[in-house]
């Protein structure tokens, strides 16, 4: 019987600088095995330390990590056979070439370019018209495809992808999250992956959403979409400057942030839509369009960090 | 806005390095107040033609004049007219956030009291008043992030240039930072913006796509959803930067 | 092995894309032997000199006409008293005064000690240094003759002539050629900057790209890290001590004394220790810029305290003590005898314990600390 959790993670914790900073508190999940897993939240939120706890670069002040079934810290070694990592940052040698860099990955696990080149074939096609070129006068979207190349080519069974598109263009993050679900339906792969754009949350089978070192919740992206219960509304006017600092100054208003061409609007207890409107024509904004919306994963970002965001300034 | 006063303009703006053209004659007006939104996929040109309207880098050909000045000419005047911020916060992170707001207004030339002056401002304008004599080092990254712009625009420029300034950043402080953004612009400042977010590309009032080194549509967020028959600036960004052809 | 091989490769391309610091690696060893050997030499030449002879006999004519005909002195005052003496030196005209006593000619050699006297201008004292040394001969080698016409038996020429204890730099070294000193003490320092230096900026340069989080999270080994980290450098460090060795021998005409395998041998330890720091200074720190400063911090107190820029045995008993652990002190002191006095290499046998032992201690060290893991 397959081992039905490739990662099963247990109230990690863990902190920096004699317990100063607090990267991680009492985190606990499961992926599953073929699961694509995403770790959604800003910079800051202890994504990148997870990521090392589960590559076995850092060790936990307390909870256990296993990544298929192994012990992250015990059986550190035979983990690091069987994960690929891609750590946030540029980390391939930059004075070597396209192919230069993919080789010698390859035979760091022991393995050749030959060998597994089925399993990075979509992916190396786009970079081989480069191979002959230094790593580092490659474009961004290009690094990021050779350094999925480097952490795929010895064939792991969890991929650990830290901010694999953070600084890419929207165009190049599509196709990049789209040859990640290939590899997952093709070979099996599971794939863990975090990022800061909350638009690819959908890309994952689940999330979750961090922040201060703690998840805000784990779920399906449509759960955690169904879980939000306010309403709530968009809305426009001809002057959208003065519209948001009216908004932001009525009691009525608990929440308003801009979204795209409109702002969404969340209502402080006993108010309702009639109220809003009949507040914005007082303000004169009688052209404003108001209209119920549905949630996006931001929206829900917003509503659950909430609390933290009492101790920001505004 | 103010429509009438343009205070970015480029003409056939070009920078070739060798045989590869990175920037290919563009032209763009951009005018006092307005928020104008650089779009473009990597590599697409974006980060050789803000240097080059920065004053940072001789353009191969064509003309621009920011804030009245040419920049192949009078790239010192043009510097002293506009803020920088990039995604990696100008900020000394050893340095007190007021310590640092003291250092940028003495590279401008401002008076002390008049630094003080401005200092108290901007700090009671963030609601960052108790963080004065606080390392830079300990602050959370959204105050950072509003005080680098806060620094970009302290000796009050006519422009301000961000590069990607929301990078990484969780939404509720994004949002906040472009709060900041809408006053300033406001206040009369011409702020030209880079973002990865397409929710971003809404905010602004007109927004360029380059696409190849060229910049392929110009307009306001709305007239260009129109144009490409498209729900959101994502599908509009998507629609023309897939048809790039170069790889790099 | 294929690991070790594939990382080894991925080194040498680093090195050869990398080709101006490569190039600088290469030809700085040249230029410093060229540097030393020629430019900042202690060799002397024209040493101005005075002879003050009251007596003016047979052996002090024999003498003064001596020094007179050598191309290394020249004769520029004949004083007639120790107060001009004196005067030459103050007023800087001289470098070196032989005093001869009234009674020279008829005294047993026995007592010479007592009546030959040599005045030197002390204020650089390895010029000094020299120029004492060829005095000495010169007028040794006179008073051998002399007491050979003599008659009188010469068994030992040290018994013979106690007037004047050679320094032993200068036995060895009989023409005073700077070079042949200069060249263990190049072959040490070049090969401590750039092992050590280079090694270590290697490994670091690793942790700042972000690359070493990468390899440590493969199955490769710290071992095979090490090893294919540090055997590029060994290999350049090997080029510039035969580059080195063969401009000092067929260019510059440095003998080899001793035995080539034993020297060879020593530069081997000696390269290991330079490694082995490098090694460990790689582990302590994380940036480039701090282990650049950090090697160097380790390279010139080696500067200092090796004999290459002052004298060991004149230096206080403390700077003495520090300078036993010095890695380069025991190689220069090791390769100088091996190459120049072509010493047996059994009485190098405190240089290879001194040496091996720091190897030991350095890279057993270094190893303890290599983190497989970032923290």
């Amino acid at each position: 019987m397959p081992m039905p959790f490739i990662v099963t993670c247990d109230t990690l914790a863990k902190s920096y600088r004699r317990g100063k900073v607090q990267a991680l508190r009492g985190v606990s999940f499961e992926v599953a095995e073929g699961e694509m897993f995403g770790l959604i939240g800003p910079d800051g939120a202890g994504k990148t330390t997870a990521f090392r706890i589960l590559a076995t670069l850092l060790l936990p002040d307390s909870g256990s990590v296993a990544v298929d079934g192994l012990d992250v810290v015990r059986q550190y070694a035979e983990v690091r056979r069987r994960i690929g990592y891609m750590p946030g940052r540029f980390s391939l040698y930059a004075d070597l070439t396209v192919e230069e860099n993919l080789a010698f990955f390859a035979a760091t696990f022991g393995t050749t370019i030959a060998e597994n080149r089925h399993l990075i074939e979509d992916i190396y096609t786009q970079i081989e018209p480069f191979r002959e070129r230094r790593a580092g006068k490659l474009s961004g979207g290009m690094k990021q495809k050779l350094a999925l190349c480097c952490a795929l080519i010895h064939a792991p069974r969890l991929l650990l992808l830290d901010e694999p598109t953070t600084g890419v263009d929207p165009v190049s993050r599509k196709e990049f999250w789209e040859m990640l679900a290939k590899l997952r339906v093709e070979y099996g792969i599971s794939v863990i992956a975090s990022t800061p754009y909350m638009d690819e949350a959908a890309q994952c089978d689940r999330i979750a959403l961090m922040q201060d070192g703690a998840f805000l919740t784990t779920d399906t992206p449509r759960g955690i979409i169904g879980s939000y219960k306010q309403r709530l509304f968009r809305v426009r006017s001809g002057r959208m400057h003065a519209l948001l600092a009216d908004l932001n100054e009525w009691e009525g208003t608990q929440t308003a942030f801009s979204f795209g061409e409109a702002y969404h609007v969340t209502l402080a207890p006993g108010k309702d839509e009639a109220d809003l409107r009949a507040y914005l024509v007082s303000k004169g904004h009688a052209d404003c369009d108001v209209s119920e919306a549905k949630p996006e994963i931001e929206d829900c970002f917003m509503a659950l960090a909430q609390t933290s965001e009492e101790n920001e300034p505004r | 806005m103010n429509r009438d006063n343009i205070v970015i303009e480029a003409h056939g703006l070009t920078k070739r390095f060798g045989t590869f053209t990175a920037t290919d004659h563009i032209t763009l007006s951009v005018c006092e107040g307005e928020i104008f939104g650089f779009l473009g996929a990597n590599g697409a040109g974006k980060t050789t033609a803000m240097r080059m309207l920065c004053g940072l880098s001789k353009p191969t050909a064509g003309t621009a004049r920011v804030a009245g000045y040419d920049v192949a000419t009078e790239a010192e005047k043009v510097k002293r007219n506009i803020g920088y911020m990039s995604q990696k916060f100008s900020l000394y992170d050893d340095l007190t956030v007021a310590e640092n707001l003291r250092l940028f207004g003495g590279i401008y030339g401002m008076k002390r009291s008049e630094v003080k002056a401005k200092t108290r401002d901007v700090l009671v304008e963030l609601d960052m008043v108790a963080t004065l004599n606080q390392r830079v080092a300990a602050l959370p990254l959204g105050w950072k992030q509003k005080l680098a712009f806060s620094l970009a625009v302290f000796h009050e420029p006519k422009i301000v240039f961000l590069d990607e300034p929301t990078g990484g950043v969780d939404p509720v402080t994004r949002r906040r930072f472009w709060e900041l953004i809408y006053r300033a612009a406001d206040r009369g400042v011409t702020v030209f913006v880079t973002t990865h977010y397409m929710d971003e590309a809404e905010y602004c009032d007109r927004v360029s796509i380059m696409v190849d080194g060229q910049i392929r549509a110009l307009d306001t967020p709305a007239r260009l959803k129109e144009t490409y028959h498209a729900a959101s600036m994502y599908d509009v960004f998507y629609a023309l930067a897939r048809t790039a052809r170069r790889g790099e | 092995m294929k690991q070790f091989s594939a990382f080894l490769l991925k080194e040498f391309r680093h090195m050869g894309r990398d080709w101006r610091t490569l190039l600088i690696l290469v030809v700085m060893p040249v230029v410093m032997v060229l540097l030393f050997g020629y430019a900042i030499t202690t060799e002397v030449t024209q040493t101005r000199t005075a002879v003050l002879d009251p007596t003016h006999d047979y052996l002090t004519r024999r003498i003064t006409d001596r020094i007179a005909a050598n191309p290394f002195f020249e004769l520029t005052a004949t004083c007639a008293s120790a107060e001009e003496v004196d005067a030459l030196f103050r007023e800087g005209r001289i470098d070196l005064a032989v005093v001869f006593a009234p009674e020279l000619a008829s005294a047993k050699a026995a007592d010479a000690s007592a009546v030959v006297q040599l005045l030197i201008d002390g204020s650089e004292p390895n010029q000094a240094a020299v120029r004492q040394g060829y005095a000495m001969q010169v007028i040794q080698e006179e008073l051998l003759t002399a007491s050979v016409a003599s008659g009188e038996p010469v068994t030992d020429v040290s018994a013979q002539i106690p007037l004047i204890n050679v320094s032993t730099r200068m036995l060895y070294n009989p023409q005073g050629k700077s070079a042949y000193n200069f060249v263990p003490a190049v072959i040490g320092m070049i090969l401590l900057l750039l092992c050590t230096l280079m090694s270590s900026i290697s490994i670091v340069r690793e942790k700042e790209n972000g690359t070493m989080e990468v390899l440590l999270a493969s199955p490769l080994s710290p071992a095979v890290i090490i090893a294919a980290k540090l055997v590029p450098y060994f290999v350049v460090g090997m080029v510039n001590l035969l580059s080195i060795l063969c401009l000092a021998h067929f260019v510059m005409g440095v003998p080899v004394e001793g035995s080539l395998v034993a020297f060879l041998a020593l530069s081997v330890l000696y390269i290991g220790v330079a490694l082995a720091l490098g090694l460990l200074i790689s582990t302590l720190v994380s940036t480039q810029l701090a282990a650049m400063l950090l090697s160097m911090l380790m390279i010139v107190p080696t500067m200092y305290l090796s004999g290459l820029v002052f004298q060991l045995d004149a230096m206080p008993l403390p700077a003495q003590a520090v300078s036993t652990i010095i890695p380069a002190r025991w190689f220069m002191d090791g390769a100088r005898r091996l190459m120049i006095q072509g010493v047996e290499v059994r009485h190098l046998f405190t240089n290879f314990m001194v040496l091996g032992a720091e190897l030991l201690v350095l890279f057993g060290l270094s190893v303890l600390l290599f983190k497989k893991r970032l923290e």
